[in-house]
């Protein structure tokens, strides 16, 4: 029997480092989506979820953000967000971060339940078991922070992964520790944050694959960036990327 | 101890460019993450009693006055003696006094945390007293003069050759030949020399993992058995703790116990629990004649109320320094005082102020690994957050870092400028980009290049893409 309930209506949150850094992450998120029955519309009063102010500790900043994001978002059936990162502040934060804004509780709580990352929305949410997609290679997959432990994004990119035709998944030894990025942390605090990605990169080369996924790009320009400077041939890319089969693009630092 | 915090960032690249340091860092934590996960897999309700741990520390901080009372009066009822301190000072003082008062010279110590904090060893020294540390971790950085690096492995940064090094130039009296290559061998040295110690010992001062109201108990965990020659051989037992180890029962106490030791070093128990409770009784076999409760506040108090009143739960199994990426990095002394790793991190800032201390809350990715596995669920990175909310409220962060994200949330608050803004520069960076697909060096980003390369952007964002795909398609209809 053909389903006959209309196409969900996703709203794409796109996030900043996709939108400046990685556009293709954006079209293979948009193509997973419509592949998958969506109707995927991107709101263009978006900016940034606000995370890095929140992070920082200027409330206010982060509460503007939010109630923006929120007022371009509403009237989706679903947000979606190729970031553990960024769903998480939408999930976790804005609500907390607008409990004792009367105007605004509401609506951060409802905007939150509405929001998902995006592989676990494929999965969770629209039950998808197989995107079709091929990729030739033996790849590692490092789980986000943010993801993993306040999502709980851990089997679903593994589910999908391992129907992609081609592709064979190389565990990562520690990939639930911390790759060293932390927005501003990486920055502020650079020799530390070299030791850890230091310490993530010996661990990719130790599992022999020749791509390293992950599901932020915050992480994935970190680690992009340590084994380009090591020297590694290691290609890096989003997960989505080979989920949707767009691998076109060169993989992340190198060039065309 | 004269805290080094605000040197946190020269500190951490000292303890990065250590490579007798960085061998241990290697190895150790490892050991304590993997024996924690193995508890917590064999005990199926583990998770349980996370969350009852957590309730049973709120409902306890939301009655402090009530149980801490009720402790004394049991106290007392049974012959002891409760000081109540406001301050590290008063609390030195009371000891001092107690110590003075039965004409105490040597004084054995079991391992306690507030009495690095309230920094007592130097004290009672400078007050002609002699302090013994007796657990062996702390026995060898007191020989050192070191503090402790690990809230629970005192010694974690020493390696065995560190400690062989340690016992031939502290134990002079032994022959110098002898061999001292196994771990067995230099426990055996250090118990034979503790052995005199504890006999000559007046006082016997101790922590306190726990207090029970409802008996007036306190409760110490070790594995060496060396808390209860610390408190049963001397005259006089004195414990040192802060007012957030209360607990109303025993089955309370039991509760604490589960997730403690599992937390901590993944035992199902420690090898010694010890509940004392009061002085000796007339027709007990042992015991000491004397026993007080210090009981400090030391700033604790002022957190009830506030968003860090959670931090008051901890108790202090160092799981969530076990588990940090950071602390795995540099070790324990880069913190520069008590309390090292996430716990640190947060507890720090309040006890130092957030002028001195405010690094440390800045120097976490939020990785959140430490919350998964705090046994009190302690929301750890939710309370730096709140620091660094405390500090930007003072203007404390660098003033170019506090320029850049006020630029970047000034455009961010316009969508039209920031989408146009970000063409111009991702179109820039991707032209000089496009060579070789990332930056070696890129001017402002030092911090990023210094230690790896930066990818360079494709070159058009996704919303100016979007935008003409959505155009295009359009026409197309047309």
């Amino acid at each position: 029997m053909a389903d006959t309930r209309p196409a969900p209506r996703v709203g794409l949150f796109v996030t900043c480092l996709v939108d400046v850094y990685r556009p293709t992450v954006g079209f293979a998120a948009v193509k997973l989506l419509e592949d998958a029955g969506c109707t995927v519309e991107v709101p263009e009063s978006q900016t940034c979820c606000g995370q890095p102010a929140f992070n920082a500790g200027d409330r206010a900043t982060a509460r503007d953000l939010a109630r923006s994001t929120i007022a371009a978002f509403e009237g989706f059936d679903h947000v979606v967000v190729p970031s553990g990162s960024c769903a998480g502040q939408i999930r976790k934060h804005y609500p907390e971060l607008l409990a004792d804004d009367p105007a605004w509780a509401a609506r951060a709580r409802h905007l939150s339940a509405r929001t998902h990352e995006l592989v676990s929305f494929l999965t969770d949410v629209l039950g998808v078991t197989d995107t079709g997609a091929r990729y030739d290679g033996t790849i590692t997959y490092h789980d986000s922070c943010s993801g993993l432990r306040e999502l709980g994004i851990k089997e679903q990119p593994r589910r999908l992964l391992a129907t992609v035709e081609g592709l064979t998944l190389n565990e990562l030894p520690g990939a639930e520790v911390c790759c060293g990025f932390g927005g501003t942390f990486c920055v502020k605090y650079p020799d530390i944050s070299n030791r850890m990605v230091e310490a993530k990169t010996a661990d990719i080369a130790g599992t022999k694959a020749d791509t390293l996924l992950a599901g932020d790009m915050g992480c994935l320009l970190n680690m992009a960036g340590k084994l380009k400077r090591e020297g590694s041939a290691v290609r890096v890319r989003h997960v989505a990327e080979v989920l949707a089969g767009v691998t076109d693009t060169p993989p992340i630092g190198e060039k065309a | 101890m004269q805290p080094t915090t605000h040197a946190f960032p020269e500190n951490a690249r000292k303890a990065l460019s250590d490579e007798r340091l960085q061998k241990v860092l290697a190895i150790a934590p490892a050991g304590f993450v993997n024996r924690r996960k193995q508890a917590a897999d064999r005990l199926p309700e583990f998770e349980d009693l996370r969350d009852q741990g957590r309730d049973l520390k709120n409902h306890v901080l939301a009655n402090l006055d009530t149980y801490l009372e009720a402790f004394e009066a049991k106290v007392t009822e049974q012959g002891g003696h409760v000081h109540w301190c406001r301050t590290d000072q008063e609390a030195r003082d009371a000891i001092l006094g107690i110590c003075r008062k039965v004409g105490a010279k040597t004084v054995t110590k079991g391992k306690s945390m507030i009495s690095e904090e309230i920094g007592i060893n130097d004290y009672l020294e400078s007050n002609g007293l002699t302090p013994i540390e007796t657990d062996l971790g702390e026995y060898i950085i007191q020989l050192r003069r070191e503090p402790p690096s690990h809230i629970i492995a005192p010694a974690f940064h020493l390696s065995k050759k560190d400690v062989e090094g340690t016992f031939r130039q502290a134990h002079t009296d032994l022959p110098p030949d002898r061999v001292l290559d196994e771990p067995k061998v230099l426990i055996a040295e250090a118990r034979q020399v503790l052995r005199r110690k504890f006999q000559q010992a007046d006082v016997g001062i101790t922590g306190a993992n726990i207090m029970v109201a409802e008996t007036g108990s306190t409760v110490i965990v070790t594995n060496e058995g060396n808390g209860d020659l610390t408190q049963i051989l001397p005259r006089v037992h004195v414990v040192i703790a802060t007012i957030d180890k209360v607990v109303p029962t025993l089955e309370d106490a039991a509760l604490v116990l589960r997730l403690l030791a599992r937390s901590a070093t993944g035992q199902e128990a420690s090898a010694y629990t010890t509940f004392s409770t009061g002085p000796r009784r007339p027709g007990d076999l042992d015991g000491p004649e004397e026993f007080h409760v210090v009981l400090l506040d030391n700033g604790r108090s002022a957190l009830l109320g506030t968003e860090f009143q959670d931090v008051l739960r901890c108790i202090r199994c160092g799981a969530c320094m076990n588990h940090c990426p950071v602390y795995g990095s540099v070790g324990g002394h880069a913190y520069g005082w008590v309390y090292p790793g996430p716990i640190g991190s947060v507890m720090q800032p309040a006890l130092l102020g957030v002028k001195e201390a405010g690094h440390l809350p800045n120097a976490s990715t939020f990785c959140g690994r430490c919350e998964a596995v705090c046994p009190m669920r302690i929301p750890l990175p939710k309370m730096m957050r709140h620091w660094r909310e405390k500090e930007f409220e003072q203007n404390l962060q660098p003033a170019a870092m506090r320029r850049g994200l006020a630029l970047w949330g000034w455009f961010a608050r316009r969508p039209a400028l920031y989408h146009a803004a970000t063409r111009v520069a991702v179109r820039a960076l991707g032209m000089l980009g496009r060579g070789k697909g990332r930056f070696a060096s890129l001017p402002l980003a030092q911090g990023w290049t210094r230690h790896r390369d930066m990818p360079a952007p494709e070159g058009r964002t996704f919303q100016q893409m979007w935008a003409e795909k959505k155009a295009a398609e359009k026409k197309g209809k047309r």
